[in-house]
């Protein structure tokens, strides 16, 4: 209510936000190390927005979707909503913020309690922000009807629901409370294709009619880039890409962006064929002790010596196009030039058989267009 | 001409539960030949799974009817008892499960698991089985195999532990390989590399393979016949180009407009099949497909038989639209361009 709520101000500014898990070993529980879930990343969501968050599994993305809405506290670094650091709030401090960022799970199986009944699970969080007994029942199948299930699904049990239907009740308790922010963490992975697309149609009325901001978070550029206006892309705990989504496509200037892009399936066999396929060897590397240098280059096929010893920072491409490579693909000389006179950033001092490419040679991991 | 590994004729799969008869697999037929990739589409429930794992007598029980015939190499897998089962059974058809966190034994080591296999079929010893197990791991492409093999499931993460699974369906060098749904629990990257794998082991144990999966975008590389299935019957079959570029079933179009496309510019609202798969106690009269589709009209009360109805000689579907109507129908769906509903 007290935000000032124009178009252009930021909701949430995460700040140069590390979240370190320690590892303890021994009887004093003595710290022998950390996974570097998150590590150093900055980036702000405008309201109304909504920014993929995508990479693999162990990249860190869903610990930064949970840092945001704080149900980790961040090592380090700051979570701004609404012009305030939350970052190092108390519990009693975040309950009134609870309201205002809400959170949809991967697992429609394992995120609704067998035990309770639809009406329960979705009526819990009014009941804890003290709404009245008498209103929550009225609101719940309000709810249910937002979400497109039927007031009637009011006494029954998660079991008796398809994963499709399971993931709308997520969705219906993560509205409950008229939230700003909703970080839906891999909403659709779970589901069939065509449950897929329902969903995010379904996500896409919902951020329109109730004025929603969204991070959501998944694997697949192909379901990101059907919801969101800007994407993120991360790589062992780094931001490693952020771009308009649709520049993104068109043209990725780090080689993990260009490698995520060609492993989504193509339905067209002569495409699929014609394609350059990037097939990423191996998994990503564990988060304890990230290789050095920019960590993506034990997997990357454009990598030189600079890639393991200094780690490039993240440039600003102009438009809105930020990447983190030493030899970013699809940037023209020109606008290299600007890069680095902004920046000091050399990407130059790559060895010239990796050199940039300019706009001629631009790699084409989508066909088609 | 190349040998026919398995002829599926008619198969019928009912459980019979409390609640009534579910028809979980209706009047399916198919042949697979060596070195031929299969691809079963369908949403969950429709069927797909219970028809491959039939094929390996995994769905027996006492509550379980069979109809048709399976037959592999001219025995009828239905007919067989448990001993002959058992000698087909993870040595010439076996089976990699979607779920490589919950098919694997979290107690004994990786090399223990694939060598199991080996060793009851080739009867072989530990030590031959476990070096079986390393050639297995390197071929499907773990790194230090040697030190790897005596790992537990837990230190492997996800892609690797369906990399193990694999090695262990391919121990026995199967004629037919059923993979059911192998990259769904996987990222895209590693989707990629599992599939590229299994199209290339393939060939080089020169096996027949059946790839189950509910997106079309995943068999669209390596499959040569594709089968979409709908509430336990076959809607449509045909040759993986004409499958993609003239697909005869509206239930076909709808699973093929549902895929967000990187090809194509950004769709404002994405196809999706309204409704969700029916019963398999209480599948609708006529056409199954029917409640959900928008072209449905009177003579769908009545359920249309799977035939040749285009061009296309083996191109087979189930539906009363002639195929001017479907192809001019089904345009929007497929370029997604249709209103938004």
């Amino acid at each position: 209510m007290s935000s000032a709520g124009n178009g252009d101000a930021p909701l949430v500014e995460v700040q140069n936000v590390k979240k370190y898990f320690p590892i303890r070993k021994g009887v004093l529980g003595r710290e022998v190390g950390a996974v570097h879930a998150v590590d150093d990343v900055t980036f702000a969501v405008k309201e109304g927005e909504t920014l993929g968050l995508v990479g693999e599994s162990g990249c860190g993305k869903s610990t930064l979707g949970r840092t945001i809405v704080r149900l980790h506290e961040p090592t380090e670094g700051k979570v701004i909503f609404e012009g305030r650091d939350i970052s190092k709030l108390g519990t009693r401090a975040l309950r009134p913020l609870r309201r205002e960022m809400q959170m949809i799970f991967q697992d429609p199986y394992a995120s609704l309690n067998p035990r309770k009944r639809v009406g329960s699970i979705i009526g819990t969080p009014l009941k804890i922000h003290g709404v009245e007994k008498s209103q929550r029942r009225a609101r719940v199948q309000e709810l249910l009807e937002t979400v497109g299930l039927s007031p009637e699904h009011y006494n029954r049990f998660p079991h008796e629901f398809s994963g499709g239907q399971r993931q709308r009740i997520g969705v219906a308790r993560a509205l409950a409370l008229n939230p700003k922010l909703v970080v839906a963490d891999e909403p659709v992975s779970a589901l069939d294709v065509s449950i897929q697309s329902q969903m995010l149609n379904l996500l896409d009325d919902l951020q329109r009619e109730l004025k929603l901001t969204y991070i959501f978070i998944a694997h697949d550029l192909g379901v990101v880039r059907h919801v969101s206006d800007r994407i993120a892309v991360m790589y062992l705990g780094k931001l490693v890409e952020l771009s308009p989504a649709e520049d993104l496509y068109r043209r990725p200037i780090m080689p993990y962006t260009e490698a995520l892009l060609s492993a989504v399936p193509i339905p067209d066999p002569d495409l699929s064929e014609q394609r350059e396929r990037i097939v990423l060897q191996g998994d990503v590397p564990s988060p304890i002790n990230p290789p050095s240098g920019c960590r993506f280059h034990p997997r990357c096929r454009y990598m030189t010596d600079i890639c393991k010893e200094v780690e490039p920072p993240l440039v600003d491409y102009g438009r809105g196009h930020l990447a983190a490579c030493h030899h970013p693909l699809n940037v023209d000389r020109e606008t290299l030039e600007r890069a680095k006179v902004s920046r000091r950033h050399t990407p130059d001092a790559a060895d010239d058989a990796a050199k940039p490419r300019d706009s001629s040679g631009r790699s084409d991991p989508v066909p088609g267009r | 001409m190349a040998e026919r590994l398995i002829e599926v004729k008619d198969l019928e799969v009912k459980f019979h539960t409390e609640d009534g008869v579910v028809n979980a697999v209706d009047g399916v037929s198919f042949e697979l030949q060596r070195g031929q990739v299969l691809g079963i589409v369908g949403e969950s429930g429709s069927g797909k799974s219970v028809t491959a794992m039939t094929l390996l007598g995994l769905t027996r029980d006492s509550n379980t009817s069979f109809g048709g015939e399976v037959i592999y190499k001219g025995r009828n897998v239905l007919d067989m008892n448990e001993d002959e089962l058992q000698d087909v059974r993870g040595n010439e058809m076996s089976m990699i499960f979607q779920d490589p966190m919950t098919s694997l034994n979290p107690v004994y080591s990786i090399g223990m698991q694939i060598g199991e296999a080996i060793r009851v079929h080739q009867r072989a010893d530990k030590a031959q089985a476990r070096r079986r197990a390393i050639d297995l791991l390197r071929q499907v492409g773990i790194p230090n195999a040697e030190s790897r093999v005596d790992n537990y499931p837990h230190e492997f993460s996800g892609g690797m532990r369906q990399r193990a699974m694999i090695a262990m369906a391919l121990a026995c060098n199967p004629d037919v390989l059923i993979a059911d749904e192998p990259t769904t629990a996987l990222d895209v990257t590693i989707q990629a590399q599992i599939i590229e794998l299994i199209d290339r082991l393939k060939d080089e144990f020169n096996s027949a393979v059946i790839l189950i999966t509910h997106d079309l975008g995943v068999v669209a590389d390596v499959a040569d016949e594709i089968i979409v299935m709908y509430a336990g019957r076959v809607v449509e079959r045909a040759a993986k180009r004409p499958l993609f570029y003239d697909p005869q079933h509206p239930y076909t179009w709808g699973l093929l407009g549902s895929i967000p496309r990187l090809d194509r510019p950004k769709q404002e609202r994405l196809h999706s099949i309204k409704g969700t798969p029916p019963s398999l106690i209480r599948t609708p009269k006529g056409c199954k497909f029917r409640p959900r589709c928008p072209h449905a009209f009177d003579k769908c009360m009545e359920e249309p038989r799977l035939e040749n109805r285009v061009e296309e000689p083996g191109h087979l579907d189930r539906c009363w639209l002639s195929v001017d109507e479907k192809r001019r129908l089904r345009v929007p769906t497929l370029e997604g361009t249709e209103e938004a509903a």
